[in-house]
């Protein structure tokens, strides 16, 4: 069988795409598109071409063109207030966001781009945050030409009222650094002086000078206690509030008895305290918090739909435009909506042909046509021309928004306990309790100070600060790994959370599927520009998906007529066509004798009896999610809930096996309630995958809400994690290691266990030198922080996370 | 041997004035986002004049 020969690819000069048969072409580069060289042409004229020489193919592709006047809301006066952080009249501030950073190219572009635009005063990249600050001059340019300058060299901001960010986040953030260093100052001294002390044989310092020491160790060891481990205590009083014992209660316990105990000591004279130790471990405790929380800054968790509108609409008035900002846009408004814009209100069609894709909102994944008169509702997507609508209900009254009303988006998360928790609690009691029995057995002996010392003793002994530090460390690292694979977690405890799950609730279009399932490729005898018609003619007939999607890639206006059409469901179609038979369908269907050479989603095309080659639809499932269902099978139950049509019924039921429940038609409140459902009449911990709005609700009901992005810059509802759809079949790796962690957590906190009993052990008989004592604190922390570091990293690489792009 | 008590307090001092340091560039936000600042220093010679 003849097959056409893959040309070489042509990557694009700009963005690296590869190029289609006939590129854009400028002198020697090719462009994938004219938008990729439109921007190469801007930068060559402003001699800014060093960006293609710092990295290849640094641009984003701009396949979408961006309309003449979409920024023409810019010079509304009520939109620039917002959005403008400072002006004098003369100078402007403000920040945008640009998900398009990502490379140094960008930043060195961004940076320069006064030579575009030189009423830009300076701009600055804040690479972390993917922000840029631009400040420029009004009586040389207006925001409008800032956002179309960054536009016109790819970087469109994206504008949205919500994602501004506020300068608070970052305030808080940086409690922390203080908090670390006043606890690593305090720390670094009192041991200093803590080593004179342990060093110095009786009698050879002068009690004057060691008392002077005694005195300053207390004085450093205060700010520690007061002002670096407050997080401690205010989170085991919030515990204690809501009567519960979390992991820091009985760390701010051993802290304070430390304390106490050390300052008894020093007092008395019989001893120099534990300051040190105290000191050290609330440093170490505190960098295992900060590289816990060490989120990604870039991915916003808490998109609402707000973030997905747009900021302002064009309102037609007696035939005059005016943008005007989505608050003010009133029922009966006549407004006009762009291809590919998200229409954010629920709206009448009065003026063009509007092909809706609703896919957002409800998971369908076909576009819908609206006939004139008909309903839009807020959230649906343009894919056709300009059309003009009638304002219905206001964004606050409309269908999406309600949705958002329902309290399961108001509740606040309430502080769970996790296994740590628990684990810590019973720790706790356990060391209370033999704390208390030691002292009892002193006590009733009469000998009253023996048994204050024991109980303390006990307690300082038996912090569980080490199993705060193996939790933290390994959990900050498991985020790290996760985060390097382009899974991305809100928090630690969301680990805690991933290592639970006991079912798995799918959701198809965009999760499954690609969200955008149009990768269709030809193999076979060419088909002539006569066939074409006719093979689009047949398909044209079928609603089924497949169908669609070659129709699409064939791309044929006109059509002819069919007849004897015939379609056998989930086989394929046949039908006669100018004369000539033609049949569609699957292998099996089109030819017996007809085996093609690799599986997976194909339509094989016959004329006449004749096969002649077959469309093979690439993504319509995402790559290596078989796999990934028939492993998680084994281990999890699943469900599939889809807001779409069940045309795929027979093809989703086999891919999940008959076992597992899967439910079509589903709307974003049907899927809430199911997976309530499941957690409280089956008390299963659900974890939910989606994308979209309509996922959102069952989202935030899951137990772990994870939102599939194809894009890091996509935007993803409101989730504890957004997972890369790349890296997606490797979830049931994901999860293992999540649950690893927690052996890894336990297996460390043994270790240091061991540690403190033959510490406690050699304490007891009275032969462990104070010098050893101080060095085996230490020793006993950063042996836990390597371990951790070096189980994870090994466990990383087994279950096939170490590589790493 | 009371020299010491000088020396200690003076070393705190310093000490001291390294912490002042350290909070004063978390306060300034130099902490805020560390990787620009360092691919920023590689271009420092390549920035375009404009009269170029």
């Amino acid at each position: 069988m003849a097959k056409t020969i893959p040309t070489t690819k042509t990557l694009c000069y700009h963005c690296g795409d590869e190029c289609s048969s006939r590129p854009v072409t400028l002198g020697e580069k090719s462009f994938c598109c004219s938008g990729c060289k439109s921007v190469f042409e801007i930068l060559n004229e402003n001699n800014l071409c060093d960006y293609y020489a710092i990295n290849q193919h640094p641009g984003t592709d701009q396949k979408v063109e961006i309309r003449k006047d979409k920024f023409q809301f810019l010079d509304n006066d009520d939109v620039k207030r917002k959005l403008i952080q400072f002006t004098n009249g003369k100078q402007t501030q403000l920040t945008f966001y640009l998900p398009q950073i990502h490379c140094s190219s960008c930043l060195w572009l961004l940076e320069n781009i006064y030579s575009i635009n030189p009423g830009i005063v300076s701009s600055k990249v804040n690479f972390t945050q993917k922000e840029i600050f631009i400040a420029y001059d009004e009586q040389q340019t207006t925001l409008r030409e800032v956002v179309e300058t960054l536009a016109r060299i790819g970087y469109e901001p994206h504008l949205s009222l919500n994602d501004i960010s506020s300068k608070d986040m970052n305030r808080l953030d940086r409690t922390r650094w203080y908090k670390i260093g006043v606890a690593g100052f305090c720390f670094g001294n009192v041991m200093i002086m803590s080593l004179a002390d342990y060093l110095a044989f009786s009698g050879e310092v002068e009690p004057k000078i060691q008392f002077f020491f005694k005195l300053l160790s207390i004085a450093l060891a205060l700010p520690v206690l007061f002002y670096s481990a407050t997080e401690f205590f205010t989170s085991a009083w919030a515990g204690v509030k809501n009567k519960y014992l979390n992991i820091d209660f009985p760390v701010a316990l051993a802290l304070v008895i430390t304390f106490t105990r050390s300052i008894y000591e020093i007092a008395m004279g019989i001893g120099s305290g534990y300051l040190d130790s105290m000191t050290g471990i609330v440093f170490f405790m505190l960098i295992g918090r900060w590289l816990q929380s060490r989120t990604y800054q870039t991915i916003s968790f808490d998109r609402d739909y707000k973030s997905f509108f747009p900021i302002a609409l064009n309102v037609v008035k007696n035939g005059v435009i005016t943008p005007t900002e989505i608050s003010n846009v009133k029922e009966k408004d006549v407004i006009q909506v762009y291809a590919n814009e998200i229409i954010p209100v629920d709206a009448i069609l009065s003026k063009g042909t509007a092909s809706i894709d609703y896919s957002f909102v409800s998971g369908e994944s076909l576009p819908v046509s609206v006939r004139m008169g008909e309903i839009i509702y807020a959230g649906g997507k343009q894919l056709g021309g300009l059309l003009e609508l009638v304002v219905l209900k206001e964004v606050s009254q409309s269908y999406l928004t309600n949705l958002w009303n329902n309290p399961v988006f108001n509740k606040t998360e309430t502080a769970k306990q996790t296994t740590y928790d628990v684990i810590g609690k019973y720790f706790t009691y356990v060391v209370l309790a033999i704390g208390l029995l030691a002292g009892l057995y002193w006590f009733g002996q009469g000998n009253s100070t023996f048994g204050w010392n024991a109980i303390t003793t006990v307690l300082i002994v038996a912090c569980p600060c080490a199993l705060l530090l193996s939790q933290s460390y390994t959990n900050g690292n498991i985020l790290r790994i996760l985060g390097l694979n382009k899974f991305y977690l809100r928090s630690a405890e969301v680990i805690d959370k991933l290592a639970s799950v006991n079912h798995i609730v799918l959701d198809k279009t965009g999760t499954i599927t690609q969200a955008n399932a149009s990768n269709v490729r030809y193999m076979g005898r060419v088909i002539g520009e006569d066939l074409k018609p006719v093979i689009a003619s047949l398909l044209k007939q079928s609603s089924h998906p497949n169908s669609k999607v070659v129709f699409d890639f064939l791309n044929e206006a006109n059509t002819f007529q069919v007849e004897h059409f015939k379609e056998t469901q989930g086989q394929g179609i046949e039908g006669w066509v100018n004369e000539r038979h033609i049949k569609l369908g699957s292998p099996k269907f089109v030819d017996d004798e007809y085996f093609p050479d690799k599986k997976g989603s194909k339509v094989v095309v016959a004329v006449d009896g004749e096969v002649l080659g077959e469309f093979i639809i690439a993504n319509q499932y995402r790559f290596g999610i078989t796999v990934l269902i028939q492993s998680l099978r084994k281990h999890f139950t699943l469900s599939l809930l889809s807001g779409d049509n069940d045309a795929e019924l027979r093809n989703v039921q086999d891919l999940l096996g008959h076992e597992s429940p899967v439910f079509f038609n589903q709307s974003p409140q049907q899927k809430l309630d199911y997976i309530k459902d499941l957690q409280t009449r089956h008390h299963l911990s659900v974890m939910m995958l989606g994308d979209g709005l309509n996922d959102a609700g069952a989202i935030k009901q899951a137990d772990i809400g994870i939102a599939v992005a194809d894009t890091r810059n996509n935007f993803s509802p409101s989730s504890d994690g957004v997972i890369d759809g790349s890296t997606l079949p490797r979830l049931h790796a994901f999860i293992r290691f999540a649950k690893a962690g927690r052996h890894i957590i336990l297996f460390t906190f043994c270790i240091s266990a061991i540690y403190n009993i033959i510490g406690l052990w050699f304490a007891v008989q009275g032969i462990l030198s104070p010098v050893i004592a101080a060095i085996l604190m230490p020793c006993s922390s950063i042996t836990i922080i390597l371990l951790t570091y070096g189980l994870t990293e090994g466990l990383a690489r087994r279950y096939g996370l170490g590589e790493r792009e | 041997m009371s020299v010491i008590i000088i020396l200690i307090s003076v070393s705190i001092c310093i000490a001291g004035g390294f912490l002042a340091a350290f909070m004063w560039s978390v306060n300034d936000g130099q902490f805020d986002d560390i990787q620009s600042p360092a691919e920023r220093m590689l271009f420092t010679n390549n920035t375009i004049n404009k009269n170029q």
